[in-house]
């Protein structure tokens, strides 16, 4: 996933703290993002996701701890030419809702030295080109979003921060986004991504960064997820009918066996145990007529971490 | 700079797209037209031109009605982008922060040039052309359309300075209009009200001259009612402000300290405030 020739360091926060008033919204965070990956963030409302991604973004300032952007702090109005390389599109995003489409973007196109063609070009691209004249506040939440991530692509940004991009979106819509944010990948470009939708992204995080109560309790790929959270493998046995019961017996305690019916049972074990367990279901011969291996899923592994019996 | 014309002219086709500008026009023209119409009136015993008598009552309504509709360009440009969430995605673009806060300015200020050239030189050129008015003094007349956008300035800035303090709209409306209140109606009764209790004569003339002095809304009635001599001579003040030791700059100076201070609080204000 990561190009190793140009792999380098976009994002590093060190220890980072953050408190409002009252509470505190992210804890002791250390993350390290390489140039090219495409992070995504996962939690319950309110465990702090959107507080790192504008603490990225320079919106706001860490309590404690270093955060570093592009090589610096992006607080506040620091360096202003670093956010030329941003993109950012927010959960629920607002627009000044008097001004037409195409006048929306190309406000933003002109603050970021973008030319009118890129505007066109990307309002046809997010399939705006039509609605380009209308005003905003006459736009639908899809369309809205699509302006959005327009906007959030404007002047191919180094680095896209998409907050909950596919809240509001249908199915179709849904998947003509990602599709366009592959593009922008593929050039290089590194996104950090926060969702609940896990399944959609899946496919696409190189590592999933899981926020509790502003506590990141896991982080890493999707295999090495799975090997932290030391999920059960399911195995499903169809046996010939009535014989069930007698092959349970002849598994002996290898697994814990659950389900029995007639003609099948369900088998759970850990990963390392799979092999093993596989071996001596297909030593039992011609009863077994079936066996399908499940997998743990990602919402499996998602609510592991979520209910708190993962590593803190 | 380029930033903030940008950022100007999003203002200023807002102000053109919901109407602001047409209405500010309208109602300052009108205002204007209907006044100078009475200001041909009276004749002879003062030998006031017809535009001194204009430049008085215009100058004395402009003193309420300016500062209002400055504060409703104003109050809430900022905290109205807080609640939307407009400003959070505009900080992340290559703008720096004084650049948001001046490009609104820029932008506001040039609305009410804009309603004011319009409005009231539009009144006045109506009135040459189809009454034949004189156009001596006009000298005065110009003036007073400059101090008003000075003056129109001065509460944009107290205006933003109430946006960014505020957490919601509503407190920023109520907070206008009290700001407006103070500034324009209740700040002179008070000054009045101590001058009529005060049987020691603790207030001298130069106190009382620093208390009118400080008050952006005084300042710009002195410099349209006493620095040019026909007005003032028609308005029956004539010299005190050059008796008060007040020079045009002077009264300018105040102004324009009204305007940098909410400015500079803004901004360092604005320059803290996480999103």
């Amino acid at each position: 996933m990561v190009n190793l020739k140009s792999a380098s360091e976009v994002i590093s926060l060190q220890s980072v703290h953050k408190a409002y008033a009252n509470e505190t919204v992210l804890h002791d965070i250390n993350l390290s993002i390489q140039s090219g990956e495409c992070i995504v963030l996962v939690g319950h409302n309110g465990a702090g996701k959107t507080s790192l991604i504008k603490m990225m973004l320079g919106l706001t300032r860490p309590t404690s701890g270093s955060i570093e952007v592009l090589g610096r702090a992006p607080a506040f109005s620091a360096i202003v030419a670093q956010r030329l390389a941003l993109g950012y599109l927010p959960e629920s995003v607002a627009f000044y809702e008097a001004m037409t489409g195409h006048e929306v973007l190309s406000f933003y196109a002109q603050l970021k030295g973008s030319s009118k063609a890129e505007c066109k070009k990307l309002l046809d691209l997010v399939g705006l080109g039509d609605a380009a004249k209308r005003r905003v506040g006459t736009y639908s939440k899809g369309m809205r979003q699509r302006l959005g991530l327009a906007q959030a692509m404007l002047g191919n940004p180094q680095l896209l921060f998409l907050d909950e991009p596919t809240t509001g979106l249908d199915p179709v819509l849904r998947q003509h986004f990602y599709e366009l944010i592959d593009d922008l990948q593929k050039e290089g470009a590194t996104s950090i991504i926060s969702s609940h939708a896990l399944h959609e992204v899946e496919s696409r995080a190189s590592r999933f960064v899981i926020l509790k109560k502003g506590i990141v309790v896991a982080c890493g790929t999707l295999d090495e997820l799975y090997q932290q959270a030391v999920l059960p493998v399911r195995v499903k046995v169809s046996v010939t009918p009535g014989e069930a019961s007698r092959v349970v017996e002849r598994m002996g305690s290898a697994a814990s066996i659950t389900d029995v019916n007639n003609q099948s049972f369900h088998l759970s074990c850990l990963m390392d145990e799979k092999m093993s367990l596989i071996r001596h279901i297909s030593s039992l011969g011609d009863v077994v007529q079936d066996m399908q291996i499940m997998p743990p899923r990602l919402d499996e592994l998602y609510s592991h971490f979520m209910n708190g019996d993962g590593p803190s | 700079m380029k930033m903030l014309w940008v950022l100007a002219l999003k203002e200023i086709r807002d102000g053109l797209r919901n109407r602001w500008i047409a209405a500010a026009i309208i109602l300052l023209g009108a205002l204007a037209l209907a006044l100078s119409l009475l200001g041909s009136a009276p004749t002879g015993s003062v030998k006031a031109s017809d535009l001194d008598i204009t430049v008085i009552s215009l100058s004395s309504l402009s003193v309420y009605l300016i500062p209002l509709i400055a504060l409703m360009l104003s109050f809430d440009s900022l905290v109205g982008e807080f609640e939307r969430g407009t400003m959070m995605l505009l900080l992340t673009y290559p703008v720096a922060r004084w650049q948001v806060i001046m490009g609104k300015f820029l932008g506001h200020v040039s609305i009410l040039f804009i309603a004011i050239a319009a409005g009231y030189g539009g009144a006045i050129i109506i009135m040459t052309v189809f009454s034949g008015g004189s156009l001596d003094g006009w000298q005065a007349y110009v003036a007073m359309m400059m101090s008003s956008i000075v003056l129109g300035a001065v509460f944009i800035a107290l205006g933003y300075l109430v946006s960014v303090l505020v957490k919601e709209r509503a407190t920023a409306a109520g907070t206008a209009i009290g700001l407006w209140l103070v500034f324009v109606v209740i700040y002179d009764l008070l000054l009045f009200g101590a001058l009529l209790l005060d049987k020691d004569q603790l207030i001298n003339q130069q106190l009382f001259s620093v208390l009118m002095l400080i008050s952006p809304t005084d300042s710009y009635r002195i410099f349209n009612l006493s620095l040019f001599e026909g007005v003032s001579n028609a308005a029956g003040i004539a010299g005190i402000a050059s008796e008060a030791g007040m020079s045009a700059a002077l009264l300018l100076g105040v102004m324009s300290l009204w305007i940098v201070a909410p400015l500079l609080m803004t901004l360092v204000i604005f320059q803290r405030r996480e999103l």
